[in-house]
């Protein structure tokens, strides 16, 4: 009998793997024939204008640039206070207002820095889409960085201030660079999140046909472009919105695997 | 002379009623090995941690009574207890260094790891750095097996060598007591016969208080015992007359390992 239930249970959970593993292989399929049919290396050359997606990629880049810029470092110093500095309750309710934020859908965070900043300043702007794309990062980040200094060795800590080190001298100089791996592999995973992100760009930084490196107008961006091609109606609109789809898609993936591959040459 | 005089001295963890260590009074003898021994929980780790106050790391210790330090360059007694400013906690520790249970390499270079209390002292002189650090990894009986790999990460070390890197470390900044907390419970027959060796060729510099768990170990390298029982001192002494001729009963019955 439990042999059977066994052998039931085995049969369920392999289905299951197998039902979910294709439709992620569909998808892949899909994206890699209909995108590398439109694929074309003067895509890299053209702007938007001329039909390739220079401007979109370079602004795609900038915009999730600008925002690591912005949200690794606050969110890298909130981690560090809620897990080194830190007393009871305080921190407890940062980290509990973080861990809300990380699931917070991405289109209230657009919708967000369109009420406080693009209908205060007057119109879309890089900056804006920057900035939403901080705000999804810094929950992220604030993560990484707690949970990865928590597993810093009490002792590590000890040890440095034994030595006559104040404690941010230990936290600068040792417990970071003991948890610097991980809090590098976690910032690279947030970054590949948000530079695949439409919703918080959509009406924000919006996207732009053209070069441009004014953040202070809309911006040229690659995920909101593929949501304006794929509503066009000619079919070489669809076709651009395939193939930037699958360089989206690579970028995202060659992001992700750096960081896979940080983690697993930890030494 | 002690280097070290602890005096009725009492401390309570924070958010507990009674103290994990009452009314000890104790000296920690200069150039000396003093071992504390005592079943788990007695407080000799407690004890240890006091003389540093590394207990400090964590707020809401309670200290009473004192714990007085030699000072070598003013010659005077200076209660511990006192310190209140962070600069006078960073002397204190540079005067009375820490080795743990577990050895405790910083992620960076074997060279790194020495001088890194140096650089914090405000040593720059790259020449007297060099210096410094290579007579710490001698007196830390190390030199000859890292001489050529000083700038190697101090991760890659088995875990005798990376015990005695952390002796060499605390060694460099030339403290006048070393704390060692169990420096040899995670650590195989031969790194801990190194250890043993290495303690008692240093106490010719330094005055040194050992944890242990070990009797053979504390009787092997202690000149003075101190057994410690649920918070209490109960029998300070000679080594030997500890371990030969115990006054009480209770360090009797746990020397010959009737309990603990």
């Amino acid at each position: 009998m439990r042999l059977i239930a066994n052998k039931i249970f085995l049969v369920f959970s392999v289905l299951s793997a197998v039902i979910g593993l294709s439709f992620l292989a569909w998808i892949l399929i899909t994206l890699f024939i209909k995108g590398l049919g439109s694929f074309h290396f003067s895509l890299f050359l053209n702007d938007l204008i001329d039909g390739g997606l220079r401007n979109l990629i370079i602004g795609q880049f900038i915009l999730a640039g600008l925002a690591a810029a912005i949200g690794i470092p606050l969110g890298m110093a909130a981690g560090i206070y809620i897990q080194e500095y830190g007393r009871g309750r305080y921190a407890s309710v940062i980290r509990d207002l973080s861990d809300i934020m990380m699931s917070a859908p991405s289109i209230v965070i657009g919708a967000f820095v369109y009420a406080v900043i693009v209908v205060p300043t007057g119109g879309t702007s890089g900056f804006a889409g920057a900035i939403a794309l901080a705000i999804m990062m810094i929950p992220v980040v604030i993560n990484t960085t707690d949970n990865m200094l928590s597993l810093v060795p009490r002792e590590l800590r000890e040890a440095g201030i034994a030595l006559g080190a104040s404690k941010y001298r230990v936290i600068l100089d040792i417990v970071i660079k003991a948890a610097k791996v991980g809090i590098m592999t976690g910032i690279l995973l947030a970054f590949a999140r948000i530079i695949g992100e439409t919703a918080p760009l959509l009406f924000t930084s919006e996207t732009s046909n053209y070069f441009s490196l004014d953040l202070t107008e809309s911006f040229p961006s690659l995920t909101v472009s593929i949501y304006d091609l794929a509503n066009e109606p000619e079919e070489s609109s669809r076709d651009l919105a395939w193939a930037a789809s699958f360089i989206l898609t690579v970028l995202v993936l060659i992001i992700n695997l750096t960081g896979r591959f940080f983690t697993r040459n930890k030494d | 002379m002690p280097v070290m005089k602890i005096k009725k001295f009492s401390f309570t963890y924070p958010g507990v009623d009674h103290p994990s260590l009452r009314n000890i009074t104790l000296p920690i003898e200069k150039n000396k090995i003093t071992a504390l021994i005592g079943p788990s929980g007695c407080g000799k780790s407690t004890l240890l941690r006091s003389m540093n106050r590394i207990h400090d790391v964590y707020s809401g210790n309670k200290y009473e009574g004192k714990i007085e330090l030699l000072d070598f360059e003013t010659n005077q007694r200076n209660n511990i207890l006192d310190i209140k400013k962070e600069n006078e906690l960073i002397k204190l520790r540079q005067q009375v260094g820490m080795i743990f249970q577990k050895p405790t390499p910083f992620p960076m270079s074997i060279f790194d790891n020495v001088a890194y209390g140096l650089r914090i002292a405000g040593l720059k002189n790259k020449t007297e750095l060099s210096d410094r650090v290579e007579q710490a990894l001698k007196d830390g009986a190390l030199w000859k097996e890292v001489h050529d790999r000083l700038g190697k990460s101090a991760m890659g070390l088995s875990g005798g060598q990376q015990q005695r890197l952390c002796i060499a470390r605390a060694v460099a900044v030339k403290p006048e007591v070393l704390l060692f907390d169990e420096p040899t419970s995670a650590l195989d027959p031969i790194s801990t016969g190194a250890i043993e060796e290495l303690l008692v060729e240093l106490k010719k510099d330094v005055s040194i208080a050992i944890v242990t768990h070990n009797m053979q170990q504390a009787s092997r390298i202690s000149d003075y015992t101190a057994f410690m029982y649920l918070g209490d001192l109960i029998e300070y002494d000679k080594t030997e007359n500890i371990f030969l001729n115990p006054k009480e009963k209770r360090t009797e019955d746990y020397i010959t390992g009737r309990f603990g």
